[in-house]
C-alpha cells in the first residue's frame, strides 16, 4: 500500500518525459490542432493525445537531417561539458588530496573559503567573472564558460569527502617505507578517489549540460550557445521540432543518470555526512 | 591544529611533506584566486566608485541599491521564495525519506523522485507552459472537476500564482536530492539504538521523534545549506518560462542581476553583489554555528 502510493507519486515526477515523448510522434496537423489554444489564446482548453492518431517520425527526420544548426548547438554543449569535467578532474583531485592529507598553515581557512565559494550562487560572482573574462578577452567565447567552471570548488569538496575517511596510519606507514609524496598520491590517493571523482563527474555533467546563467550572460553569438539556451528559443509554432530537440537533449543526461545513479546518490550523500 | 605542531617538532624527516601540499593545491588555488577572489576584491573596490568616471563615491552605490524599487522587490520575492520553499522541501523530503526508508526495495522509487534532477530546465519548459498556461492542463483538470468555470481560467504564469508555479518547479526538481540526503542521514543512525527503543516498547511515532529525529540534526544543516544554494538555480525555470521581466511576484534577485548586467549598470551590480555575498556568508556561518558547534575542533 505504502509502496503503491509512493510509486504513483514518483510516477508524477517523470510524467513530463512521457508528455514530451508522445509529443514527438504527433503529426504536424495534430500538433497544430492541439497547440492551437496555447498559440491563439482561445477559451478552449488543450486536449493532449498520449497516443497519436497517426504516429510519425517526421520531426525526428527533420531535426536529424535538415537542421544542421541543431548539431552545432548540440556539439557546443558536448564540448563545454566535456572540457569542464576534464579540467575539474585534473585540478580537483590533487587539491582534495592536499586538504585531506596535509596539515598546513591556513588549511582550515582555505578549506572554509572553498566551501563558501561552492555555496555562492552565480549571481554573486557574476561581475567578478565578467571582469576577468573581459580582461582576458574571453567574452563571447566558450572559454568564458569553461574557465571559471573548471575552478569550481564543489568537486574538490566531494572528492575530499572520499579521502577524509582514509586512515591516517596508512600514509604514515607508506612514508616510513620510504614512498615519496607523489607515489603515495598516485598509489593510495588515486584509487581511493574514484568514487568521489565519479560522483563529481555525474553531478557535474547534469549541472553543465543544463548550464544557463553563464552562457546567457557571457555568450552573445547564438552559434556558440549550448542546447540548454537554444532549446527555449524554438517557438510554439514549431512544437514538433521543439519536442524532438528536447528528447535529444534529454538522452545524454538520462543515460548518465541511469548508468551513474549509484555515484549520483553517493555524491549527494557525501555532502551530508559529517567530517 | 595539533597535527602541525607535532610535525614541526620532528624536524628533518617531515620537512618535505610540509611543502608537498603546495604542489597539489596550487593549481586549483591559483585559479580560484585569479577567477574569483581577486576579481571579487575588485568588485568590492568598484562598489565604492562611480561607474563611468571611477571616482570615489562612498556608500552612494549602496544607497542607490537600497532605494532601487526593483532591488527591494527582488529581495522581498527571493526571501519569500526561500521562506516558503526551504521548510516545504525539507519537511516533505524528510517525510518521504522516512516512508521510503521503510520499504524493502526502494531503488526504483528513489530513481523516480531523483529523475527530475537529470532533466535540463530547457527541456521541460514547454511542458510547464502546457500545464500552467490559461488553456493548459491544470485549468483543464480544475475545470473538469467543476472547481473553476471555463471562462474563469487564469494564466498561472502571468498572475500572482506565478510565484507558486516557481515553488512547484523547485520542489519537483529538488525533492529527490533532499530525499537522498535524508536517507543517508537515517541510515547512518546505528540500528541498535532503534532496536533498543523498539524493545523498550516505543511506537513507530516515538521512535521517529525521540530516536531518529534528534540524530538527524547534522543532516539538517547540510540539507538546509544545499537547498538554499539550489534555490538560486530556480532562476533557470523562471527565466525560461517567463523571460527577463516575469510577473512581479516571481521577479527574483537573479533576474535583477541579469538585467543590470545587460544594461551594464556595473556600479549597482557591484554593490549588490557585495551585499548579497555578505548576507549569504553570514547565513552560512550562523547556520553552521547553530547546528554544528563541534565542527571547529576537528
Amino acid at each position: 500500500m505504502r509502496k503503491c502510493l509512493l510509486f504513483l507519486l514518483g510516477l508524477m515526477f517523470v510524467l513530463p518525459v512521457f508528455l514530451i515523448l508522445s509529443g514527438t510522434l504527433l503529426s504536424r496537423y495534430e500538433l497544430k490542432e492541439i497547440m492551437m489554444p496555447l498559440v491563439s489564446g482561445t477559451e478552449a482548453f488543450m486536449r493532449w493525445k498520449f497516443f497519436p492518431q497517426y504516429p510519425t517520425f517526421e520531426h525526428y527526420v527533420r531535426v536529424l537531417f535538415y537542421t544542421p544548426q541543431f548539431f552545432v548547438v548540440f556539439w557546443n554543449s558536448v564540448k563545454i561539458a566535456a572540457v569542464i569535467l576534464a579540467g575539474q578532474l585534473i585540478l580537483a583531485v590533487p587539491a582534495a588530496w592536499a586538504f585531506a592529507v596535509y596539515r598546513f598553515r591556513f588549511r582550515r581557512l582555505l578549506f572554509t573559503l572553498y566551501v563558501l565559494l561552492m555555496l555562492m550562487p552565480f549571481q554573486v560572482t557574476m561581475l567578478s567573472n565578467y571582469l576577468v573574462l573581459d580582461g582576458l578577452h574571453l567574452m563571447n567565447t566558450h572559454g568564458a564558460i569553461i574557465l571559471p567552471a573548471v575552478f569550481s570548488t564543489f568537486p574538490v569538496f566531494l572528492i575530499y569527502r572520499g579521502f577524509s575517511s582514509l586512515p591516517k596510519g596508512i600514509i604514515e606507514a607508506a612514508r616510513v617505507d620510504g614512498a615519496g609524496e607523489l607515489r603515495i598520491f598516485l598509489e593510495i590517493g588515486l584509487p581511493l578517489a574514484s568514487n568521489g571523482v565519479l560522483s563529481a563527474m555525474v553531478l557535474g555533467f547534469l549541472e553543465y549540460w543544463s548550464l544557463m546563467e553563464q552562457p546567457l550572460a557571457f555568450l552573445e553569438n547564438q552559434t556558440l550557445w549550448p542546447l540548454s539556451l537554444y532549446l527555449p528559443e524554438i517557438g510554439l509554432d514549431q512544437a514538433g521540432y521543439s519536442f524532438v530537440a528536447s528528447v535529444i537533449t534529454l538522452i545524454p543526461p538520462i543515460f548518465v543518470f541511469l548508468a551513474g545513479q549509484e555515484y549520483l546518490e553517493r555524491g549527494i550523500a557525501a555532502s551530508a555526512l559529517k567530517e | 591544529m595539533p597535527g602541525r605542531k607535532t610535525k614541526r617538532a620532528k624536524t628533518g624527516r617531515y620537512h618535505k611533506t610540509e611543502r608537498a601540499w603546495a604542489v597539489f593545491l596550487l593549481p586549483s588555488l591559483a585559479g580560484v584566486f585569479v577567477f574569483v577572489c581577486l576579481p571579487f576584491l575588485d568588485v568590492v573596490r568598484r562598489s565604492f566608485l562611480t561607474a563611468v568616471t571611477q571616482e570615489w563615491s562612498g556608500f552612494r552605490n549602496y544607497q542607490a541599491v537600497f532605494q532601487n524599487q526593483a532591488f527591494m522587490l527582488a529581495v522581498k520575492n527571493t526571501l519569500r521564495f526561500t521562506a516558503v520553499c526551504l521548510p516545504l522541501l525539507i519537511g516533505l523530503g524528510l517525510f518521504l525519506a522516512v516512508q521510503i526508508g521503510k520499504l524493502r526495495k526502494m531503488q526504483l522509487i528513489k530513481s523516480l523522485f531523483l529523475f527530475p534532477l537529470a532533466m535540463p530546465a530547457a527541456a521541460i519548459v514547454l511542458v510547464w507552459k502546457m500545464i500552467f498556461s490559461r488553456q493548459g492542463f491544470l485549468n483543464l483538470l480544475l475545470n473538469s472537476l467543476h472547481l473553476i468555470p471555463e471562462s474563469g481560467a487564469v494564466d498561472y504564469m502571468d498572475s500572482a500564482a506565478a510565484f507558486w508555479v516557481l515553488v512547484f518547479s523547485y520542489i519537483w526538481k529538488n525533492l529527490g536530492y533532499t530525499i537522498i540526503l535524508w536517507l543517508a542521514g537515517i541510515f547512518a543512525i546505528p540500528t541498535d539504538i532503534l532496536d533498543a527503543a523498539r524493545a523498550d516498547g516505543a511506537t513507530e511515532r516515538q521512535c521517529f521523534w525521540y530516536v531518529i529525529f534528534p540524530n538527524l540534526k547534522g543532516s539538517l544543516y547540510t540539507i538546509t545549506v544545499l537547498s538554499f544554494l539550489n534555490s538560486f538555480k530556480a532562476f533557470r525555470e523562471a527565466y525560461l518560462v517567463a523571460g527577463s521581466y516575469p510577473h512581479e511576484s516571481m521577479y527574483l534577485l537573479q533576474h535583477l542581476f541579469n538585467n543590470w548586467f545587460v544594461n551594464l549598470e556595473l556600479d549597482k551590480m557591484a554593490a549588490a553583489a557585495v551585499l548579497v555575498g555578505t548576507v549569504l556568508f553570514l547565513a552560512v556561518v550562523l547556520l553552521q554555528k547553530a547546528w554544528d558547534p563541534k565542527e571547529r575542533e576537528e
